[in-house]
């Protein structure tokens, strides 16, 4: 594929993302804060946004094991993980942390679980689109081409 | 982005953020999460401050007691050892007047209004905007103006 045609599927790529929801503004904004004295910055935040969802996601995954379940615990981490997601944009990972959170006011056990499982589903498919974005991004540098906005 | 009326030496630029002379004032980003720091981090260095972190109010504290000053102090509320809240309430009771402005998830009134109580300037919801950062620096600056 050349370069014209990578720098265009990078475009309807990263547009389907927003027009479907996994990604909101504050990607954008996140964008606007990269140039060329911090290159990498995009995909360090996202980077440690991985890092920070992948421990949460095993926090709540045992909190929700214990016989006795500790709901103001599982809430401090939804809530972390509301925070870092609104925060680099995955729209539809906040969304499913903002229900999670009604679940563990109600102390509703079948809730939390269901949430649990749909969060980890939306941040595995933000994580894998974000991945293959960053990667068609390499493919137009190192084919010589600058990233088109 | 316009940020107003400053009264500085050099003339404003009306399209970049970078123009404005702000290197003059020193920020703290006070947030558990390596992230955050990382973001709020470079939003105010895109403005031109001297930024640095720490990972918890105490921390923040400490620095305070080595003597360090810093103009703004980003301040997170949910963070181990020591919350945001009780390290505002300390920074205040140590006679810190550096503008604090708490950076919170929270979404319940109540609990945003307990943050201020603390000794907040501002509170603003996570994630910071560039607006958010804009609003703060227009206050900074009428701040300095004042003296």
């Amino acid at each position: 594929m050349d370069l014209v045609q990578l720098q265009r599927q990078l475009v309807e790529y990263r547009t389907s993302l927003y027009h479907e929801g996994f990604l909101d503004e504050q990607y954008t904004q996140l964008q606007e804060l990269q140039d060329e004295n911090n290159p990498d910055f995009v995909v360090e935040v996202v980077s440690l946004f991985f890092e920070d969802s992948e421990r949460l996601l095993n926090e709540l995954t045992k909190a929700l094991e214990q016989q006795s379940i500790d709901f103001k615990r599982v809430d401090a981490h939804v809530h972390q993980l509301k925070g870092s997601s609104s925060s680099i944009g995955a729209q539809r990972v906040q969304k499913v942390c903002i229900a999670f959170r009604n679940y563990c006011e109600e102390q509703n056990v079948e809730g939390c679980l269901k949430c649990l499982q749909q969060v980890r589903h939306e941040y595995s498919l933000v994580k894998t689109k974000l991945e293959s974005m960053f990667q068609l991004e390499q493919q137009i540098l190192s084919a010589g081409g600058s990233i088109p906005m | 982005m316009m940020l107003g009326n400053c009264a500085t030496s050099s003339s404003l630029s009306t399209t970049s953020d970078e123009d404005i002379v702000n290197n003059n004032l020193t920020a703290l980003v006070v947030d558990d999460s390596p992230m955050i720091r990382k973001l709020h981090d470079m939003h105010l260095k895109k403005f031109g401050l001297k930024v640095q972190v720490a990972e918890n109010g105490k921390n923040a504290i400490d620095l305070f007691r080595c003597g360090a000053s810093f103009n703004l102090i980003l301040m997170d509320k949910e963070m181990p050892i020591m919350d945001g809240a009780e390290a505002t309430r300390e920074l205040r009771t140590m006679g810190v007047t550096s503008m604090i402005v708490g950076v919170t998830s929270l979404d319940s009134i109540f609990d945003r209004q307990a943050f201020m109580e603390a000794g907040l300037d501002h509170c603003f919801t996570k994630p910071l905007t560039t607006e958010n950062i804009n609003f703060l620096l227009q206050e900074l600056n009428k701040n300095n103006e004042e003296n």
